[in-house]
């Protein structure tokens, strides 16, 4: 399991808060990808796009998409936000599927930090937006009132759970994927030391190819999955009334 | 042979959280299949519902992940 290993880019002194490390160097290269694609490849601004501009718009309207529908309206002034958020961890998990590469989103530091900022921006943002009457979130006015004490304790601890969930699910599905893609790589190089290799290795070739096709898919939807519970999140502080 | 014995129980205990990922696919499949059998009732109504699908497999799936979380947590910090 080396390809999750934190390791400094020069040497191999201790690690500290600022010595550049393969982490650095992927989330580099994550945010050049974007810079590439979302700045360089939209400088044409042709009113008939060519082909990193159309993709670039797409992926532009797709998010615009998704924070106007889910999130509402007023919740657009957000839209570069969760369009960030979004485009960098694609393109984490993309170039992390490639061989050798490092997946960022694979650690929970860096999946925690993006969750955090999330669940503390929307804190703070129902705050200020509706002082305490932000708290009427966990006060559910349709339940009877017997149940309300109940369901507001159980939305309280569902409440500081979000960023749990939200960091651990992505970085959960991108590091099981790449085990689950080592395991198997495991597998077929077996037919290097035992004959019972010449019917394992085919087939765990074959499951590694399967696996990789759907490690591509789970790429995008686990960052798909992350912006729109944002959004989800965005929702509920712009209008915690259910 | 204590700590070998606590070891031990981590081990057995990580692999038993792992039964958690079958409620989380349980879950997942039940509202993805109601998905599917609403969308197929009525398609034209489907694609406003993906979004919506996405959210409920997220929350659906956020109880199998406890399980990773107690399966890491007795595997690296017990």
């Amino acid at each position: 399991m080396d390809q999750f290993l934190v390791e400094p880019l020069f040497g191999d002194g201790p690690v500290s808060w600022y010595t550049p490390t393969n982490v650095t160097l992927w989330m580099a290269i994550s945010v050049l990808c974007v810079v590439l694609l979302l700045v360089i490849g939209t400088r044409g601004r042709a009113v008939v796009p060519n082909r990193i501009q159309s993709v670039a718009e797409l992926a532009y309207g797709f998010v615009y998409k998704m924070v106007e529908e889910v999130a509402g309206k007023d919740a657009l002034k957000y839209f570069p936000y969760i369009m960030t958020l979004f485009i960098f961890i694609v393109f984490s998990n993309f170039l992390g599927l490639l061989p050798t590469a490092f997946t960022t989103t694979s650690h929970l530091a860096v999946t925690a930090t993006m969750a955090l900022a999330v669940f503390i921006s929307v804190t703070v943002l129902g705050f200020v937006k509706h002082g305490m009457g932000f708290l009427r979130l966990f006060w559910i006015d349709q339940a009877p009132l017997a149940l309300r004490p109940i369901l507001a304790f159980i939305e309280v601890i569902s409440y500081f759970v979000r960023p749990v969930s939200h960091s651990i699910r992505l970085m959960g599905n991108m590091m099981a994927g790449h085990a689950v893609i080592k395991v198997f790589a495991g597998f077929a190089s077996l037919i290097l030391v035992s004959s019972i290799g010449i019917a394992v290795t085919p087939l765990s070739i074959l499951a590694i190819t399967a696996i990789y096709a759907l490690e591509t898919l789970v790429a995008f939807i686990q960052a798909y999955v992350f912006a729109i519970l944002t959004c989800v999140y965005l929702r509920d502080a712009l209008h915690p009334h259910h | 042979m204590e700590g070998d014995i606590v070891q031990m129980g981590a081990y057995v205990g990580a692999g038993l959280a792992c039964t958690g990922m079958g409620g989380a696919a349980v879950g997942v499949g039940h509202v993805v299949g109601n998905y599917i059998s609403g969308a197929l009732r009525n398609p034209s109504a489907a694609a406003s519902q993906t979004a919506t699908m996405f959210i409920g497999i997220a929350f659906a799936e956020a109880l199998g992940i406890f399980s990773f979380l107690v399966a890491l947590l007795l595997m690296f910090a017990v």
